[in-house]
């Protein structure tokens, strides 16, 4: 099996959010970036776990600038069998995605597998328009995947259940929690990856869809209203009369 | 230039995403002068779907021929309805399934995509919307430069317009092709309320110790008439079924009301809530982060407390009936 997963880098959960230039851009100052953790905990485990059982390779593909390297290093250092850097600032989503589909187009990859949103944009939008671009079958928030031959089972959330469908490969999925579990890269596989290879290809022209035109901070919380623990029934009056939603 | 509102009735019923997505859209059909048509695919039947009028739609596209849930189908079906309507902006639940198909319809008419919503668009200078980001830590004002616009709608974000009315039903055959998408089996999730829409959510944590300690949080739960969610490793542990599990892995969600049990409010666990209009935190140790980010709070004892607050709840609910 042949397999690409988009790999992206975003901001550590912990990283203290701001932004530069007039609030037109986020302030990368101070900021520890990781893979982000859908595409590598999920995507790129559960891509693994297929080739490792039945054969195939797993390419990585990110969009960025060298900066990027990093963490494109750590998902061979997990076991990716090489990676693809399209030399690119990552803009909007359609961008993105619009590089990985020409990249894709022409390679044979059975599936492509993307984490279900970045923890930055949190857009979902990479993968549905990838599968758009390729005109492939595109399930979305999986979190179980098994292939026999050309046949892909999937474990899908829907709106107010899960969903267990049936597909041919080709096909894109976006990944979510339950695909497999985060895997530590060992002293090997970090050894491994600085000679693995990783081929840096220039990007396609796109027009450019969305802009971030502001960014900006949500008004700060007043103070928590305390309620003292031996008058806890007050609440339902607080929450009746003051904040009115009840 | 109409303005054109895909909504889900797969399963027969007008959920409340699907009505906030039409009210949505209708509200920006109006700010720009122009129609809101609904596109919606299943058996539902004329009379529900006659609904959207409440919120200011005027028509209502029906394809019946259409049943499961491949977004590719789904995206040709959009698409067709959105040249029939000469669409300009089309809105979306930012929902599971919306979350799927928009993608797509913006991939495939090279039409900027908004995703999460939590405000209008502002017309003034060109066309921005507002979403959240970073998790709910901050917000980013997007601005679509393409002529053709589209936009998901955050769940619970606007509300609904209930303005009034009836919208005209029209069935609307398409061919999509043929499906690429068997499904298999359909598992429902147990309790009434979808967690993902509801209005009001009762949580809680390993601070109340064990599965079978969560008899009071169903209870007051039921008494609000609320969905019930939990911290990530009480998922993880299974003390709770995973699909109640909220944050920053687990499901984001923006109900009026979030009442926090026993969850020390880490900041992953916060990335899936802080949008929620009011929260309450319940908590024995003062120095929970959870009370920052709280609008009301009560330190002491779950075991006591949410009892208390349950017969409070009750005596109210007596009283104003
Ligand atoms: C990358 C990453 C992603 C994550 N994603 C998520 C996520 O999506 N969702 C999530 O929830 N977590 C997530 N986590 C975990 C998160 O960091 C916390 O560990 C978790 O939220 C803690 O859950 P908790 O508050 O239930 O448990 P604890 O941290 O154990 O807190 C229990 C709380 O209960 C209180 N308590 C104890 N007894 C009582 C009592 N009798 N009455 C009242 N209060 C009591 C304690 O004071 C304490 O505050 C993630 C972590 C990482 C690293």
């Amino acid at each position: 099996m042949k397999i690409l997963v988009a790999i992206s880098k975003a901001p550590d959960t912990t990283s203290k959010i701001a932004f530069a230039d007039n609030d037109t851009k986020f302030n990368e100052a101070g900021v520890q970036y990781i893979v982000n953790p859908y595409d590598e905990w999920y995507a790129l485990v559960r891509a693994l776990e297929l080739t490792e059982t039945s054969g195939g390779t797993v390419t990585t593909i990110t969009v960025g600038t060298p900066a990027d390297e990093p963490i494109i290093r750590k998902a061979l250092a997990i076991g990716a069998t090489d990676a693809v850097r399209i030399d690119a600032e990552a803009t909007d989503a359609f961008f993105v995605a619009s590089q990985i589909a020409a990249y894709a187009k022409d390679k044979g990859f059975d599936m492509v597998m993307l984490g279900k949103e970045t923890i930055d944009f949190n857009g979902s939008q990479v993968g549905g328009m990838v599968a758009e671009l390729l005109d492939l079958p595109y399930v979305s928030i999986a979190s179980k995947l098994d292939v026999a031959g050309s046949t892909a089972t999937i474990e899908c959330d829907i709106q107010g259940g899960t969903e267990v469908v049936e597909a041919n490969l080709p096909l894109v999925i976006s990944c979510a929690k339950g695909m497999a579990e985060q895997r530590i890269p060992n002293m090997r596989g970090i050894m491994a990856a600085r000679t693995k290879p990783l081929a840096v290809v220039p990007p396609v022209e796109v027009a450019k869809l969305t802009n971030v035109k502001k960014f900006s901070m949500p008004p700060a919380k007043s103070a928590c209203k305390m309620i003292p623990a031996d008058n806890a029934g007050s609440l339902i009056e607080l929450l009746h009369n003051e904040a009115k939603v009840i | 230039m109409a303005i054109l509102i895909f909504a889900d009735t797969s399963n027969g019923k007008v959920s409340k995403n699907a009505l906030e997505a039409a009210s949505y859209g209708a509200k920006v059909a109006s700010s720009l002068g122009t129609s809101a048509t609904v596109i919606t695919f299943g058996n539902a039947d004329a009379a529900a779907l006659a609904a959207f009028g409440t919120q200011g739609v005027t028509k209502v596209l029906v394809n019946r021929s259409l049943s499961n849930a491949d977004s590719r189908q789904i995206s040709k079906l959009v698409v067709g309805a959105a040249e029939k309507e000469g669409a300009s902006v089309i809105v979306f639940s930012h929902d599971l399934i919306g979350r799927a198909v928009a993608p797509r319809v913006s991939a495939r008419l090279g039409a900027g995509l908004v995703s999460g919503a939590i405000d209008y668009p502002n017309t003034s200078a060109g066309f921005t919307v507002k979403v959240n980001l970073f998790s709910g830590k901050a917000y980013g004002e997007i601005e679509v430069l393409s002529e053709k616009k589209v936009i998901s709608v955050l769940p619970n974000s606007v509300g609904l317009a209930n303005a009034g009315g009836s919208a005209s039903v029209e069935d609307f055959a398409f061919d999509a092709g043929a499906s690429s998408v068997k499904v298999k089996e359909v598992k429902k999730n147990e309790g009434e309320i979808s967690l993902p829409e509801a209005e009001l959510v009762v949580s809680a944590g390993r601070g109340m110790k064990g599965p079978e300690n969560w008899g009071m949080i169903e209870e007051l739960a039921k008494e609000l008439g609320a969905a019930t969610a939990c911290s990530r490793p009480v998922a993880d542990i299974g003390w709770r079924p995973h699909h109640e599990h909220v944050g920053q892995t687990g499901i984001a969600i923006a109900p009026n009301l979030y009442i926090a049990v026993g969850i020390s409010g880490a900041i992953q666990h916060l990335a899936g809530v802080n949008r929620s209009k009011v929260i309450v935190v319940v908590n024995s140790d003062p120095e929970a982060p959870f009370f920052k980010a709280a609008d009301y709070g009560i330190v002491g004892d779950a075991f006591q407390v949410v009892p208390q607050i349950t017969e409070a709840l009750r005596k109210f609910k007596a009283s104003h009936n």
